[in-house]
């Protein structure tokens, strides 16, 4: 996704980094803290790395200026407007995971939003008493006892486990932006979406920031725990702790 | 790229907590907590100083207000899990205290940077007997499932005190398990707290 946003030049230079600092990290092998739950931290810390640097250079300072610039209606109505994209493969998922009732209050959503709420800008479903749900393949997968498998660092993607590439694999496949026929229309839309997802989460950086003492260890024991917290709609059994 | 780190990140929202000074004990774990949110809240929005970016004065807010209701020793037991046994009580005492100003810290400035949501209460039900009980608390995000935060607290003879802190199912307190584990490999003990204190140091710093 985060290729087809850029020049083709662009796209392809970032692609050959993206391989070097694989390559330097798989060989630079296993700077590993014996982490059970990543094996392969050298090459994540190293994907990490460059994670960062592209967002340092590139994404950050354009959310930062997309934030500034737009006023706070404008920039909620954008959200809520992928936000209600998002929302049909989120009742699918839904349906895949045996819930029928919280698909068919996803879909409401969609139907009232992307009418009265004016093709999504506005969520008044959530004003009606219909809560907005997340749910993706790789929880659905979760659900259905697919264990985590290994933590990986994907390039520009960030933390996944292996079930969660694979998940990501289907959500990127269905994706309704990602399906535009019309290219300058669909990068426009996908970059317009990455940029609004990386502003709303511009204050939880600074948090991050103050808080890990690793930061590379405190996102990615985050990203667990939060995906176990996720595929059990937030109900999770406490986890034993010696 | 990084939706996982936001809501996760919608994580230290958390430091609108807990107000000080009542005899706690009587209280109920569900009212605490609502009270202090509400107290905390109510100032931050009203003080144009933790506005404008004050940090000392936000630390004052959460030392006075909130860090009565924690148990910080309960809570960095929680963090060190079973590689805090070698520690001797000297060591885990100057643990408790960096950890203290770093969980401090960091609620401090989720406060400040998340000031303007909107928090609900759930509704909780205890049986009289109970000791152990999670408070769970939602924060309104526009466009967005709202976060869950919960408290997690513990009865002693102070009261109800917090032990640990979840946001988005996010441990507060045991996201830093494996990083603590991987510093005592590293360095024992004292390797440890060295990084604390380093983490510490520059913190401090940079608010100057």
């Amino acid at each position: 996704m985060a290729h087809d946003m850029k020049p083709k030049n662009m796209g392809a230079r970032i692609r050959s980094v993206v391989i070097v600092v694989a390559l330097a990290g798989a060989l630079g092998g296993c700077a590993t803290s014996g982490n059970p739950k990543d094996p392969i931290e050298g090459f994540n810390r190293a994907m990490y790395g460059f994670n960062e640097a592209v967002d340092t250079v590139l994404i950050k300072p354009v959310a930062k200026g997309y934030d500034a610039v737009l006023p706070t209606p404008v920039r909620t109505g954008v959200t809520n407007f992928f936000g209600n994209i998002a929302d049909l493969f989120i009742g699918v998922n839904n349906l895949l995971q045996g819930k029928p009732d919280q698909a068919v209050s996803d879909l409401g959503r969609v139907l009232i939003n992307s009418t009265i709420g004016i093709l999504g800008l506005f969520d008044v479903a959530t004003e009606a008493g219909l809560e907005k749900h997340e749910e993706d393949f790789g929880q659905t997968f979760g659900r259905w006892g697919v264990g985590n498998g290994a933590y990986v660092v994907l390039p520009i993607f960030g933390p996944r486990t292996v079930r969660d590439t694979a998940g990501l694999v289907l959500d990127v496949a269905v994706d309704p932006l990602a399906n535009i026929g019309n290219v300058p229309t669909r990068n426009t839309l996908l970059g317009l979406r990455l940029i609004d997802t990386r502003a709303d989460l511009l204050p939880a950086d600074k948090v991050i920031e103050e808080a890990a003492l690793d930061k590379y260890s405190y996102v990615r024991d985050g990203y667990l725990q939060r995906r176990r917290n996720l595929i059990h709609d937030g109900n999770p059994p406490r986890e034993l702790l010696d | 790229m990084k939706r996982l780190i936001g809501l996760f990140a919608a994580l230290l929202f958390s430091a609108p907590l807990f107000a000080t000074n009542v005899a706690a004990s009587d209280i109920a774990p569900d009212v605490l907590v609502r009270n202090v949110t509400n107290e905390v809240l109510d100032i931050v929005r009203k003080d144009k100083d933790i506005q404008a970016g004050n940090t000392k004065k936000t630390l004052d807010l959460v030392e006075a207000k909130v860090l009565p209701h924690f148990n910080f020793q309960r809570m960095t037991q929680l963090a060190l899990g079973r590689e805090g046994r070698q520690a001797t009580p000297e060591q885990l005492k100057t643990i408790t205290g960096e950890f203290r100003d770093l969980l401090v810290r960091t609620y401090s400035k989720a406060l400040t940077e998340f000031r303007d949501q909107e928090i609900s209460f759930k509704p909780f039900k205890m049986a009289a007997t109970e000791t152990d009980v999670k408070v769970r608390t939602e924060i309104k995000q526009t466009g967005g499932k709202p976060a869950q935060l919960d408290y997690y607290l513990e009865k002693n003879a102070a009261g109800w005190k917090v032990y640990d802190i979840e946001v988005g199912g996010i441990s507060l307190v045991t996201n830093y398990r494996s990083t603590f584990a991987q510093e005592i490999r590293a360095g024992g003990i004292d390797g440890l707290i060295r990084s604390l204190q380093e983490k510490n140091k520059t913190a401090d710093a940079k608010a100057k």
